[in-house]
């Protein structure tokens, strides 16, 4: 079905295990050597990034539709396991984008270590999640997407939970616990998935986890129990997406992890989801596929619109951004549910402006609470007065989150709606075709979304960034004060936790973007406008694949 | 010798034994009356040689387990007559007792020795109690597995309530007695009537006549009752598993990690044994048995888990909670083509829950040597003074909530898979329980998780923890093997490759 190209093997593997072997480094060096530390960590996710854009130089564009540096090797041969690892143009640009986020997140992390702590276990933690992210893209077999899948489940759990605000254990237990439900439910259909396929095989022996295998097989399932297979992978996936109405673990994962959980949750574990969507349960179950997308329509819209009100009733900034998620990964999961390839590629791209657009936020997010100790949004005013470059990068993040035309956040949204105008429908499908009436009825609704999302971030913009600054942080604006930036921050970063204990020490003058968060941000903020402009970059690369994913179900 | 002597007595011909096959048993039992003599003429400080001696001989008996394993032929009959075979499957639980053994010398070497408690005959007892588990996985005959069953129990009961002036280890011992006592007799009750049936003690024999059919079908399956009722509660199945929590809470640490593993992997030896052997036939008994108990064991064990406070009864009812996980593909060995992945998931479940099992009780006891307590509480802020023992035991519990990639997590994939194999409203039906189980178990492994990493050192003491060598040693094999089996489960689910094994039961 797929066609691979098996040229330079080792790339992929090297891609994905080389944040382990900092790791292994790491391990060495004492607790109390922070510098070094940081370095070895960022130099080996610099690293990695490398060899991830070196695997982009050697990306064979014309033939993105197939999966490239192939490899596959026994691993665990009793149950049929393979080592199986590939990339295709659906693939690529969220395996860089992970090794982005976290190269970029080690970087803001240099003098923003959150309190309590300990550089060196964090760093850790960051490296673990990167190899998981990574290998989740990459992984062509069920088993091995599975445990990389997993692997990313505790390193986040501790970084909420260590490193996070007030109410961390809470939330980091919520987030735990939810993904956990959901992933065992999903092994459960993984391997109901395998028996049903080789039960029907003509050849049960040649059985395997293979996606390869289920691509093939997995259209021979019976309607019935694909559907109950299918069930068990959407709650698996929906819950790392989040789709309401498993998305309440989000907000409080979101508010109260510490800037760095939160870029690399929204950023790139989001997407986990999603793209088990597209890549697993909709091209393995096509039959159940077409049976769900409109439940899966349905959700998406409600969790347009509820994630939209959400972020209208939020008094907290971060809050709000990690409720604006629901709503965003709401027009991925439209795009999605009409499993047209205009659909589909929305979706794609979708996901990877959310991660560049939303983590953005999110670390602006960071730096105001760092400045200001608070994000309460009614305490928060005047942010262009007082640190005014930070002002208009926020703003200009809003501008894209909310879907203006000229960047990346609109061509995750525009075509997201308008595909859901024409769903997969007509005569002679082999799998039937999906509802147009509730489709467009959909359409209507997530286009009021759209409103609703330009109404919630131009008002957190306005009460934020404009008018002047609330009595109590008024006069302590970044005018005038440049040589504070360089110093000084290790004592707030420490201070994560005591935001009411330092109503004095708030007296310092602010300061406005500084270098670590300039190297940091930049990437992202150029990445936002480039892809705004030429959404074609990205539009390239995942048509082939999607136009090959959707061909099973004989739609245009 | 003793052969030829009675040979000229009687008509009683001397068994050909297979001394090769033999040679693990014949090794713990020199070691045996080994220790037992050096105990007597070493001076009390010395006395830690019999740790010393006891560990060699479990590695000891490995040896000829490997030699075993590598030359001859699959199945060996040790005494030519089926009813003592060493298979592959015997081999790879042997082994485990043994390396299981050896870590629990690692973790009693420095307990006892600061106790000034019997250093020479607990290491006594824990040899004969290993061999009786060694014996338990050749048996394949009524008597030879309760003569290897009580072989096992009686000195573990003891063993339980080796802190002699200590009223928790007191009331551990005797109630482990009392129960084990009482599921002894209910065992033997069931063979008495299996042999009554059959007019043999051989497993494949009574299976021949286990069939639930003719005018027996009652007297049938009541003995299959009553013989899975006595092995549930030697693997504290739920409700016969009263006795676990209290029992772990009383004993000695190295004691609890002891029965929590060894003792509970000889009860599924045992329960493997007579499913495959003897009950092929009476699936229909067997299954609707099992599964009720393999989901009333892990809801119950995981429910109860998670109100505990006590660090070692969590552990308690999370080992019960893992019992119902190894039950269930054995509740489904008999439907459908699930016997082979049934098997291979239990063996490769028990091995990799012992290595996990062991690690997590290493832990606790090197904490609670500084720490006095054994409460969860206790385990606050470990991360902050001893990140190396927090960062081991998250990884032991993580493994235990079946956690990729860690091996608990094929462990709890394997039984998956056999019962979904197995396929039908009792196999999905199960496999939803355990999926939500699974979930229901990790809440409280992350209790302890969270405790270590974000809450506060109760006491404010942060002076590191030292590791004693030797309990090192059993973190480090205990450790390298929950990550490697988890990582590259080819290596364990290699050895639990046993799809020679039905031919082997099949004599």
């Amino acid at each position: 079905m797929h066609d691979v190209l098996q040229n330079q093997q080792w790339l992929l593997s090297l891609g994905v295990f080389l944040p382990l072997a900092g790791v292994l480094v790491m391990l060495f060096i004492p607790k109390s050597d922070e510098s070094t530390v940081k370095g070895v960590a960022i130099l080996t996710a610099a690293a990695t990034l490398l060899v991830g854009i070196y695997t982009m130089t050697q990306f064979d564009y014309g033939k993105a539709g197939s999966l490239q540096f192939f490899t596959t090797n026994n691993w665990i041969t009793p149950i049929k396991a393979t080592y199986t690892i590939g990339l295709d143009g659906i693939s690529l640009p969220l395996y860089v984008l992970s090794m982005i986020i976290t190269l970029l997140v080690m970087i803001y992390s240099w003098d923003h270590v959150p309190s309590p702590g300990n550089p060196k276990a964090f760093f850790i933690l960051m490296l673990v999640l990167q190899t998981g992210m990574a290998g989740t893209f990459v992984a062509q077999d069920l088993i091995l997407f599975f445990v990389f899948f997993e692997v990313v489940l505790l390193p986040m759990y501790f970084m909420i939970g260590v490193w996070g605000g007030e109410n961390r254990q809470y939330a980091s237990l919520k987030f735990f616990l939810y993904t956990m439900f959901g992933s065992a439910l999903m092994l459960v259909s993984f391997i109901a998935l395998f028996v049903v396929t080789r039960s029907h095989a003509a050849d049960p022996e040649a059985a395997n986890f293979s996606f390869k295998w289920f691509l093939e097989n997995g259209a021979d399932v019976s309607k019935n129990t694909a559907i109950w297979i299918f069930a068990g992978m959407f709650i698996g996936f929906a819950v790392k997406v989040p789709m309401f109405p498993f998305h309440t673990w989000l907000p409080d994962a979101h508010t109260q992890a510490p800037t760095q959980g939160s870029v690399i949750l929204a950023a790139i574990l989001l997407k986990l989801g999603t793209y088990g969507f597209v890549r697993i349960a909709i091209p393995f179950l096509p039959q159940a596929a077409t049976k769900w997308a409109p439940v899966i329509g349905i959700l998406a819209v409600i969790g347009i619109i509820y994630g939209a009100l959400g972020c209208l009733a939020q008094t907290d900034m971060k809050r709000l951004i990690a409720f604006s998620s629901v709503a965003h990964m709401g027009f991925v999961m439209l795009g999605i549910a009409t499993l047209t390839p205009l659909g589909i590629n929305a979706a794609l791209f979708g996901m990877v402006a959310h991660g560049l657009i939303t983590g953005m936020l999110f670390f602006i997010a960071g730096s105001v609470k760092e400045r200001y100790h608070t994000l309460e949004i009614k305490r928060l005013s005047g942010l262009l007065q007082q640190v005014p470059k930070l002002g208009w990068i926020l703003g200009m993040c809003a501008m894209a989150s909310l879907g203006l035309p000229g960047l990346a956040g609109f061509w995750g949204e525009f075509p997201a709606i308008l595909s859901s105008w024409n769903p997969l429908h007509g005569e002679g499908l082999p799998y039937g075709g999906l509802s147009l009436s509730l489709f467009r009825w959909l359409t209507v609704i997530a286009a009021l979304g759209t409103v609703l999302a330009a109404g919630y971030l131009l008002w957190l913009y306005q009460r934020t960034a404009f008018g002047n600054p609330t009595a109590e942080f008024a006069g302590l604006g970044a005018d005038g004060d440049h040589g504070h930036d360089a110093h000084g921050h290790d004592a707030h970063g420490a201070d994560a936790h005591g935001d009411d204990a330092h109503g004095e020490g708030g007296h310092e003058l602010l300061h406005d973007v500084n270098k670590f968060e300039w190297i940091a941000w930049t990437p992202l903020l150029i990445a936002i406008v480039v892809f705004g402009v030429l959404p074609q970059l990205m539009f390239k690369l995942f048509d082939p694949g999607v136009v090959e994913l959707v061909k099973v179900f004989g739609g245009k | 010798m003793l052969g030829s002597i009675l040979a000229a007595v009687g008509d009683f011909t001397a068994p050909k034994v297979d001394y090769h096959a033999v040679a693990p048993e014949l090794v713990l039992a020199a070691g045996i009356c080994v220790v037992l003599l050096v105990d007597l003429f070493v001076p009390e400080h010395r006395r830690w040689i019999t740790g010393t001696l006891a560990g060699f001989f479990m590695l000891g008996s490995v040896l000829p387990i490997v030699t075993l394993a590598v030359t001859g032929s699959d199945v060996r009959d040790a005494l030519g007559d089926g009813r003592y075979m060493v298979d592959n499957f015997s081999l790879i639980l042997k082994a485990l007792f043994l390396l299981a053994g050896y870590v629990v010398v690692l973790l009693s070497t420095n307990e006892l020795e600061e106790g000034g408690y019997y250093q020479g005959e607990y290491y006594v007892l824990l040899l004969s109690s290993v061999l009786g588990m060694v014996m338990l996985a050749s048996s394949r005959d009524l008597v030879s597995i309760f003569v290897a069953l009580e072989f096992l129990s009686i000195p573990a009961y003891m063993m339980a309530a080796w802190r002699k002036r200590d009223r928790k280890s007191n009331e551990a011992g005797v109630k482990y007695y009392l129960l084990g006592v009482f599921a002894s007799a209910v065992l033997l009750y069931g063979m008495s009537l299996l042999y009554g049936l059959a007019g043999s003690t051989k497993l494949t024999e009574i299976g021949k006549v286990i069939t639930l059919t003719g005018d027996k079908v009652g007297v049938q399956v009541v003995a299959v009752a009553f013989v899975l009722i006595g092995f549930a509660f030697k693997i504290s199945a739920v409700p016969f598993h009263t006795w676990a929590p209290d029992t772990y809470e009383g004993a000695p640490t190295p004691v609890t990690a002891f029965l929590s593993v060894a003792s509970k992997a000889a009860g599924f030896v045992g329960i493997i044994a007579l499913v495959y052997l003897t009950f092929p036939a009476a699936s229909d008994v067997y299954r609707p048995f099992l599964w009720v108990l393999a989901a009333l064991t892990m809801t119950f064990g995981n429910l109860v888990a998670l109100k505990q406070k006590n660090m070692v009864r969590l552990l308690a009812y999370s080992s019960i909670s893992q019992g119902g996980f190894i039950l269930m593909p054995l509740a489904m060995a008999g439907t459908g083509d699930a016997a082979g992945p049934a098997l291979r998931a239990v063996v490769t479940y028990v091995i990799i829950y012992a290595a996990t099992n062991l690690g997590a009780f290493a832990v606790i006891l090197a904490v609670s040597r500084k720490t006095r307590s054994g409460e969860i509480s206790s385990f606050g802020g470990l991360f902050s003074y001893a990140p190396g023992l927090a960062t081991m035991m998250t990884i032991f519990l993580a493994s235990l909530a079946g956690i990729p990639p860690l091996g608990g997590w094929y462990a709890k994939f394997g039984a998956f898979r056999a019962v979904v194999d197995a396929g039908g409203g009792w196999g999905y039906s199960i496999a939803v329980i355990a999926a939500i189980n699974a979930v229901i178990a990790t809440a409280y492994y992350i209790m302890v998780m969270r405790e270590m990493w974000m809450k506060p050192v109760p006491d404010g003491d942060v002076t590191p923890i030292k590791v004693k060598a030797p309990v090192m040693a059993a973190l480090a094999i205990t450790g390298i093997c929950t990550v490697l089996f988890g990582v590259l489960p080819g290596l364990v689910s290699k050895v639990g490759n046993l799809s020679d094994l039905a031919g082997a039961f099949g004599r």
